[in-house]
C-alpha cells in the first residue's frame, strides 16, 4: 500500500528551480529517508507536501487518491504532520497549549485542556512520547521541544509525519530517544518521512531512501541495499571537474594563525568549538563542510563581524583576542579582505549604485573622501577601473547593484576585497550563483591572489570547488576541525564522509560528548 | 481628618471616571497588539467615536444611537487599519499616524460642516447621554461614615460605559486566557509561523483582532463625548489614546495590570487638578505638568528597562509574510 | 526598500504609482469636500487662488512651506537610517526653546549677526537633544523609538507648558508667553529684506528662515549623497548586516541620524520664535511634526522632492485657510484631512496598487509586441 506518492512535481522561485519534475513513492507504514545537500530542494519539496507553497506543476496522492493541499489545514486534514527543523512553538505556551493550538475542541478553552491532557496521556502510554505537559515550551531543552512538535502531529490524528532535519539539534543520546519513537510510530502503522543530510541516521533507521541533488530526485534504494558510500557519492554527484590551472603553492611564513577560537552565541550554544589552525602566505586552504557547521561563524570572527568568545586570532603579527576584540574596520586596515558567503545579506548594499557597493568597508579610505565630502569622482573612476579588471558587465559604475547578474555583483565583491592587496583574503563561496565563465574568471583570480603572496582561506560547501582550488583542506563539522587533509590526497567520497562525520575515527569522537548546537543555519535555498 | 476623607473620596472618584476611557483603550490596544498589529491609531479612533456617537445621539436625540455610531466608525477605522497592514502588509506606525491626521480634520471639518458650531457638536440633553446610575440605596447610606460615602461615591453613580469599561476587565481576561479565541490571539502575536501550520488564518485572526480594537476603541470614544461630556470638542482626546498606549505597555500587555496601570494614570491626572498651587509638606509646590508627564516619562524608563522589562509580543509590527 | 522587482521599468516604480496614490488621496479628498456639500472643483481654484493669487498669500504659502521643509526634511533623515521618527512635533518644540533661551539672554547684547548663527547652533542643538535620548535608548536599549518618541512628543509639551507658566512668563502677564526679544535681534520679515532693495510687497510671516529650509535641503542632500556619514547612514538603513560587514557600528549610526534629524526639526523654531512671534510661547510648533511625515514621503526622502511636497503642503495650508472665507465649511482642517489621507495613500497602502499596475503593465507590453509583431509579420 502506497501512502503518499508524488508525480512531476515542479517549483520555482524567480530563476530559482527548486523542484524539478520530482517524483516519490512511499509504502505505508515505513520510515523513508530524503537525503540530501544543503539546497538540493528537500524542504522545499516538504514544504510543498505539507501546503505552504503550492506546486507550480505535478500530482500529491495521498493513499491513491489525487489530493491538492493549499495550506496548513488541508494538509492536516489529509493526515499529514510535519515537524519543521526550526520549531513552530509559541515560546511562552505550555505543551499542553501548544498541542492544541488549532485543535482546541470548541470555544472554551477548559473541556479542549483536559481532553488534550488525557491524549498526551494515551500518547505518552502508546509511543512512549514522555511530555511534562504544564511546562512552559519556550524552557524545555529542544529534545523535549521536538517531542511536543511530534505530539502537535499525532494529536491532529497524522498518519505521515515529516520530519525535517530533526537531528540537526539534538545530543546522541536524544537522537536515539527520537528513532525508538519513530520506530514505534512505524509499528503502529504511521508513515515516516526523514530528511537530513546525515548518512548514519538513514542507515540506522529507514526503510528505504532517496536522494535529492540540485532539485532533483536522483536516486531511490532500499537502505538494506545501499551503503554510506553509494549514498555519498549519489549526494555530492560527480561533477565535471573545472581544471584549474595552477602552479604547486610555494608557501611562506604563517599570516594568519588561530588558536583555540570559540564562538559562541547568545542562547549558550558554541558555534565554534576551540578551532586551531594557520594559513601561510602563499597557499589556499579550503574549509569544506555540510553548510551550517560553523564556517559563517569562523569567517565573521576572523573578519571582525563577530567577537570571539575564547582563543585568539593573529593577523601579521598583531593578536586579537576575545577580551581586546576588534571590529570589521579594524581587520581590513589589519590587511584582511572578506568575500563574504552571502552577498545580498552582506557583501554589497542591493540599492547603492555600483560604485557606492564598490567601496563598501573602504568608504572612509582617504582615497575617496575630502575632509567633508567624498570624492564622487575617484569613486567612480575607482569602480570603473574595478570593473575594467575584472571584466564586469555591463561596465557602468552608475547602475543599481541590484540590476547586475551574480557573477558580475561578485565580480565586483572580488574586485573591492582584492583591490587593496590583503595579507589574508576570506572568501565564501565565491561562486555561488555565478555562471561557467564567471566562475573560471574568479578561480584564476583566486590563484593569482596566492601566488601574489596572500593567505588564502576558501569556504565553500562545493567539494570540487574546494578540492581544485586548494593546497590543504580543513573539514568542520559541528563547529570542530574534524579533519585536514592534503588537497594531491583528497577524493570527493573521502570529504563526503568526513562531512557528514561518517568516518569512523570522528564518528566515536562526537558521540563521546553531548552536542547541543543547531546546525543548518543556513536555510536551504 | 473629615476634609481629608473627602478629598480622598473626590480623588478616586476622578480617577474611576478619567481612567475608564483609558481602560477601554488600553484594552483594545491590547488585542490588537497580540494579534501582533502595533496600534498607534487608538486615539483616531477614539477621537472619530466621539464625534459620531455625539452627532448620532444629537440627531437621534439617543444614547444608544450614538454608541452605535461611535462603535462602527472605530470598526470601520481598525478594519482600514488592517486592511493597510494585514492585507496590504504596510508600515504599521504609518497607517496608524494617518489614521490620526485623518481623524483629527475630518472630525472638525464633518463637525463644521453638519452643525456650524466651529467642529463641536451641540449640546447633548440628559436623555441623549449616558447618565450615572445611582446604584439602590446609595441616598440612604450617603451619611453613614466612611462606608456612606465610599459607596455613594466611589461605587455607585457612574455612567454605564465605566461600569461597562470596568467589566472589560475581566472579561477581556476570560477571552484572552479561557477561550479558543484567545488561545490563537495569543498565539499569532508570539508566532505567527506557528498558526499557520496548525491550519489556522494569520490574516483573519488578525482582522478579528481589529474589530475587538476598534469595538473598545468606540465604546471609548463615546464615554468621552457623551457620557463624560455632552457633545463633542474638538480634539477632545488630547493624548488619551497615547496614554491608554502607554498603559498597555506599563501592564506589560496584560488586561488586569493594564487597568491598574489605567488607574495610576488616572489618579495622577486626577492628583493634577487638585494640587495645582498647593504647596505640599517637604517638597514645597509640585509642578502640575511633571505629573501630567509622568505617565510618559515613567513608560519611557520602563521601555528603557529600568523598571522591569517590557517584552511586546514577539511578533508585533511585523507583517507575516508566508512565501519568501 | 527592497529591490525592485524588475518587471516593471523603473519610471512606473518610482514615478507612476507614488502619483496614482497621491492621486487617489486627492481623489477621496474631493469626496469628502462633496460630501459636506461644496464643489471641491471650485474648492481648488479657490484654494490655488488664495495660496498663490496674491503677494500676501505667496507670503504666507512659503512661511508654511518653510516649517514643512524643516520637519519632512528631519522625517527623511531618519528614514535613510531605517528609522521612524514621529518625535519631530516635540523636536521643533524644544528646538524653539532653545532659541527663545538664547535670545531671552543676548537679545540686547549681541549683533543680529551674531543672534542668526546662534540661534540657529541653538535650535539644531535642543532639537538633536531631544532626539538623543530616545535614540540612545533605541540603540542601547532596545526601546522601540516610536514609542519613545511619541512619549518625548507629549514630555515636551509638559515641559514648555511648566516653563511658560511658572518661569519665562512675562511679570504682570496673563497669558503664558515670554517678553518680546528686542526689537534689534529679529529674524528680518521678506518684506523688510525686499524693501532694502526698494522692493515693496505685502506684509506676512515670511522671512528669511526660508533661505535657510533651502540651504538645508542642499546640506542634507550632500549630507546624505555625498559624505561618508551619509553614506554610512544608507547603508545602515538599507541593510543593517552590510553595514557591521563594512565595519559601521549601527547604534553609533542610530545616534546620528536621530540627532541630525532633532536638529532639523528644532529649526522650525528658528522660522516660528526667531522669524515670527519674537517671543517664546505655547504650540508654535503644531502639526508641523506630523505633516513632515506626509511631506517625507510624498517627497520620496530627497530633498528636491520635499521641496516640492512642501509647497504643496503650504498651498494646501494657506489656500485652505482662505478658502474658509468663500467656503465657510472647508476650513484649515481639511488640509489635515488630505494630510492623514496621503499618508494613507502614499505610505501605509503604498504597495495596494502595485500589483494591479504590473498586471496592466504586462497585458500592454503584451499587447504591443503583438500589434507590433502582427505589423512586422
Amino acid at each position: 500500500m502506497i501512502a503518499i506518492e508524488l508525480r512531476g512535481i515542479n517549483k520555482s522561485f524567480g530563476p530559482v528551480h527548486a523542484n524539478k519534475n520530482v517524483a516519490l513513492n512511499i509504502e505505508r507504514g515505513t520510515i523513508h529517508g530524503i537525503i540530501g545537500e544543503n539546497g538540493a530542494g528537500k524542504s522545499t519539496l516538504m514544504s510543498i507536501l505539507y501546503g505552504f507553497y503550492q506546486a507550480d506543476s505535478g500530482d500529491i496522492l495521498i493513499n491513491g487518491e489525487i489530493t491538492k493541499i493549499h495550506g496548513s489545514d488541508e494538509a492536516i486534514a489529509a493526515g499529514i504532520g510535519m515537524v519543521h527543523q526550526h520549531f513552530m512553538l509559541v515560546d511562552p505556551f505550555t505543551v499542553v497549549e501548544n498541542v492544541m493550538l488549532g485543535a482546541e475542541g470548541g470555544a472554551l478553552l477548559d473541556k479542549g485542556i483536559d481532553k488534550t491532557r488525557e491524549e498526551l496521556e494515551r500518547l505518552k502510554r502508546e509511543y512512549g512520547l514522555k511530555v511534562p505537559v504544564d511546562a512552559l515550551a519556550g524552557e524545555l531543552p529542544v529534545g523535549l521541544q521536538q517531542r511536543v512538535e511530534i505530539l502537535k502531529a499525532l494529536y491532529r490524528g497524522a498518519q505521515i509525519l515529516i520530519l525535517d532535519e530533526p537531528t540537526g539539534v539534538l545530543t546522541p543520546q536524544e537522537t536515539d530517544q527520537l528513532f525508538r519513537i519513530l520506530n514505534a510510530l512505524k509499528e503502529q502503522g504511521v508513515t515516516v518521512i526523514l530528511i537530513t543530510h546525515k548518512l548514519q541516521e538513514i542507515m540506522a533507521v529507514t526503510d528505504g531512501v532517496s536522494v535529492m541533488r540540485g532539485g532533483e530526485m536522483v536516486a531511490h534504494r532500499k537502505t538494506r541495499e545501499t551503503s554510506k558510500e553509494e549514498l555519498a557519492e549519489l549526494m555530492v554527484g560527480r561533477k565535471v571537474l573545472l581544471k584549474v590551472d595552477k602552479e604547486e603553492a610555494q608557501p611562506k611564513d604563517a599570516a594568519l594563525t588561530v588558536e583555540n577560537l570559540s564562538v559562541i552565541s547568545a542562547d549558550g550554544v558554541a558555534r565554534l568549538d576551540n578551532v586551531s589552525f594557520s594559513v601561510r602566505r602563499g597557499e589556499i586552504v579550503g574549509v569544506a563542510g555540510v553548510s551550517g557547521n560553523g564556517q559563517s561563524e569562523l569567517l565573521a570572527a576572523l573578519s571582525g563581524i563577530v567577537k570571539p568568545s575564547k582563543g585568539s586570532i593573529s593577523i601579521n603579527g598583531t593578536t586579537v583576542t576575545a577580551e581586546a576584540p576588534l571590529d570589521a574596520a579594524a581587520f581590513r586596515d589589519l590587511g584582511v579582505g572578506h568575500v563574504p558567503e552571502d552577498r545580498h545579506r552582506m557583501g554589497l548594499v542591493t540599492a547603492f549604485t555600483a560604485d557606492e557597493s564598490a567601496i563598501l568597508g573602504y568608504h572612509r579610505d582617504e582615497t575617496f573622501n575630502g575632509p567633508i565630502l567624498m570624492k564622487r569622482a575617484a569613486i567612480t573612476e575607482d569602480c570603473a577601473q574595478k570593473m575594467a579588471d575584472f571584466d564586469v558587465r555591463p561596465p557602468t559604475p552608475g547602475l543599481k547593484s541590484a540590476n547586475f547578474s551574480g557573477g558580475n555583483q561578485q565580480k565586483i565583491v572580488l574586485a573591492r576585497e582584492m583591490a587593496r592587496k590583503p595579507k589574508v583574503l576570506l572568501v565564501g563561496q565565491p561562486t555561488r550563483g555565478v555562471d561557467i565563465g564567471a566562475i573560471e574568471y574568479i578561480h584564476k583570480n583566486l590563484v593569482a591572489m596566492r601566488d601574489a603572496g596572500a593567505a588564502v582561506l576558501l569556504v565553500s560547501v562545493e567539494l570540487e570547488e574546494i578540492m581544485s582550488l586548494s593546497d590543504r583542506i580543513l573539514v568542520m563539522f559541528e563547529g570542530r576541525i574534524v579533519g585536514e587533509v592534503d588537497a594531491k590526497d583528497a577524493n570527493e567520497r573521502m570529504l563526503g564522509l568526513m562531512m557528514a562525520n561518517a568516518n569512523p575515527e570522528t564518528e566515536s569522537a562526537a558521540s563521546q560528548e553531548p552536542i547541543e548546537e543547531e546546525r543548518n543555519l543556513g536555510a536551504e535555498a | 481628618m473629615d476634609e481629608f476623607f473627602i478629598l480622598v473620596v473626590s480623588t478616586l472618584d476622578a480617577t474611576i471616571r478619567v481612567a475608564a476611557p483609558l481602560v477601554l483603550a488600553a484594552l483594545a490596544g491590547l488585542y490588537a497588539e497580540r494579534s501582533g498589529v502595533i496600534d498607534i491609531g487608538l486615539e483616531g479612533k477614539m477621537l472619530a467615536a466621539a464625534f459620531a456617537a455625539a452627532a448620532a445621539s444629537f440627531v437621534m436625540d439617543s444614547a444608544w444611537a450614538g454608541l452605535l455610531a461611535g462603535v462602527s466608525i472605530s470598526v470601520i477605522l481598525a478594519l482600514i487599519h488592517g486592511f493597510a497592514c494585514i492585507t496590504h502588509k504596510g508600515n504599521q506606525v504609518v497607517s496608524g499616524v494617518a489614521i490620526n491626521i485623518l481623524v483629527a480634520g475630518l472630525t472638525v471639518t464633518l463637525g463644521i460642516a453638519w452643525f456650524a458650531q466651529g467642529g463641536q457638536t451641540p449640546s447633548l440633553t440628559n436623555d441623549a447621554r449616558f447618565s450615572p446610575l445611582i446604584w439602590p440605596g446609595a441616598q440612604a447610606v450617603k451619611d453613614v461614615p466612611f462606608i456612606g460615602g465610599l459607596y455613594t461615591e466611589i461605587i455607585s453613580g457612574h455612567n454605564l460605559l465605566a461600569y461597562v469599561a470596568y467589566l472589560a476587565v475581566p472579561l477581556t481576561w476570560w477571552v484572552v486566557y479561557r477561550t479558543r479565541f484567545g488561545l490563537r490571539l495569543r498565539a499569532v502575536g508570539e508566532n505567527p509561523a506557528a498558526v499557520d501550520t496548525a491550519g489556522i488564518s494569520v490574516t483573519a485572526l488578525r482582522y478579528q483582532a481589529m474589530i475587538c480594537c476598534g469595538f473598545l476603541c468606540g465604546i471609548a470614544g463615546t464615554y468621552l463625548s457623551t457620557a463624560q461630556n455632552a457633545g463633542f470638542v474638538k480634539n477632545m482626546t488630547a493624548g488619551q489614546g497615547f496614554i491608554a498606549l502607554a498603559a498597555m505597555i506599563f501592564g506589560k500587555w496584560k488586561p488586569v495590570p493594564a487597568m491598574m496601570a489605567c488607574l495610576l494614570f488616572g489618579f495622577l491626572d486626577a492628583v493634577a487638578n487638585r494640587i495645582q498651587g498647593v504647596s505640599m509638606p517637604l517638597v514645597g509646590e509640585i509642578p502640575v505638568q511633571l505629573i501630567q508627564a509622568l505617565p510618559y516619562i515613567l513608560t519611557v524608563i520602563l521601555l528603557a528597562g529600568f523598571i522591569g522589562k517590557a517584552v511586546a509580543p514577539k511578533a508585533s509590527g511585523i507583517p507575516y509574510v508566508k512565501e519568501r | 526598500m527592497s529591490a525592485s522587482s524588475g518587471n516593471i521599468p523603473r519610471w512606473v516604480d518610482v514615478g507612476l504609482i507614488p502619483l496614482i496614490n497621491i492621486l487617489m488621496a486627492f481623489f477621496v479628498s474631493g469626496l469628502i469636500i462633496l460630501l459636506i456639500g461644496e464643489d471641491p472643483i471650485e474648492a481648488v481654484g479657490i484654494l490655488l487662488y488664495g495660496a498663490w493669487g496674491t503677494d500676501y498669500g505667496i507670503g504666507y504659502t512659503l512661511y508654511y512651506t518653510t516649517n514643512f521643509v524643516f520637519t519632512g526634511l528631519a522625517v527623511a533623515v531618519a528614514f535613510h537610517a531605517g528609522l521612524f521618527n514621529i518625535g519631530g512635533e516635540g523636536q521643533a518644540y524644544i528646538g524653539g526653546l532653545g532659541v527663545g533661551l538664547m535670545l531671552l539672554a543676548f537679545d540686547n547684547s549681541l549683533p543680529l549677526i551674531l543672534i542668526v548663527p546662534i540661534s540657529i547652533m541653538a535650535s539644531a542643538l535642543f532639537g538633536a537633544a531631544w532626539a538623543y535620548i530616545p535614540a540612545y535608548l533605541q540603540a542601547y536599549r532596545g526601546s522601540h523609538i516610536v514609542i519613545t518618541t511619541i512619549m518625548f512628543n507629549f514630555i515636551a509639551s509638559a515641559l514648555m507648558v511648566y516653563l511658560l507658566v511658572n518661569v519665562l512668563i512675562q511679570p504682570g502677564q496673563m497669558s503664558p508667553q515670554s517678553r518680546e526679544f528686542a526689537e534689534t535681534s529679529w529674524l528680518p520679515f521678506m518684506h523688510e529684506a525686499l524693501a532694502w532693495f526698494g522692493i515693496s510687497i505685502t506684509r506676512s510671516p515670511l522671512n528669511l528662515s526660508i533661505f535657510w529650509a533651502l540651504i538645508c535641503c542642499a546640506l542634507v542632500w550632500a549630507f546624505i549623497w555625498r559624505t561618508r556619514w551619509g553614506y554610512e547612514i544608507r547603508t545602515v538603513g538599507f541593510n543593517e548586516t552590510a553595514a557591521v560587514y563594512a565595519g559601521i557600528n549601527p547604534k553609533k549610526i542610530i545616534i546620528l541620524a536621530m540627532c541630525v534629524s532633532g536638529g532639523l526639526a528644532g529649526f522650525v523654531g528658528l522660522n516660528e520664535i526667531l522669524g515670527v512671534h519674537h517671543r517664546l510661547l505655547l504650540n508654535f510648533q503644531l502639526g508641523y511634526g506630523f505633516a513632515g511625515i506626509a511631506v517625507a514621503l510624498m517627497g520620496r526622502n530627497h530633498p528636491i522632492g520635499i521641496i516640492f511636497a512642501s509647497l504643496l503642503f503650504g498651498t494646501l495650508y494657506q489656500g485652505g485657510a482662505e478658502l474658509s472665507f468663500d467656503m465657510p465649511k472647508v476650513t484649515r482642517e481639511m488640509v489635515e484631512v488630505v494630510q492623514g489621507l496621503v499618508i494613507l495613500f502614499s505610505g501605509a497602502l503604498a504597495l495596494m496598487i502595485k500589483p494591479t499596475v504590473e498586471r496592466i503593465y504586462a497585458v500592454i507590453t503584451a499587447v504591443t509586441s503583438g500589434r507590433r509583431s502582427a505589423v512586422e509579420g
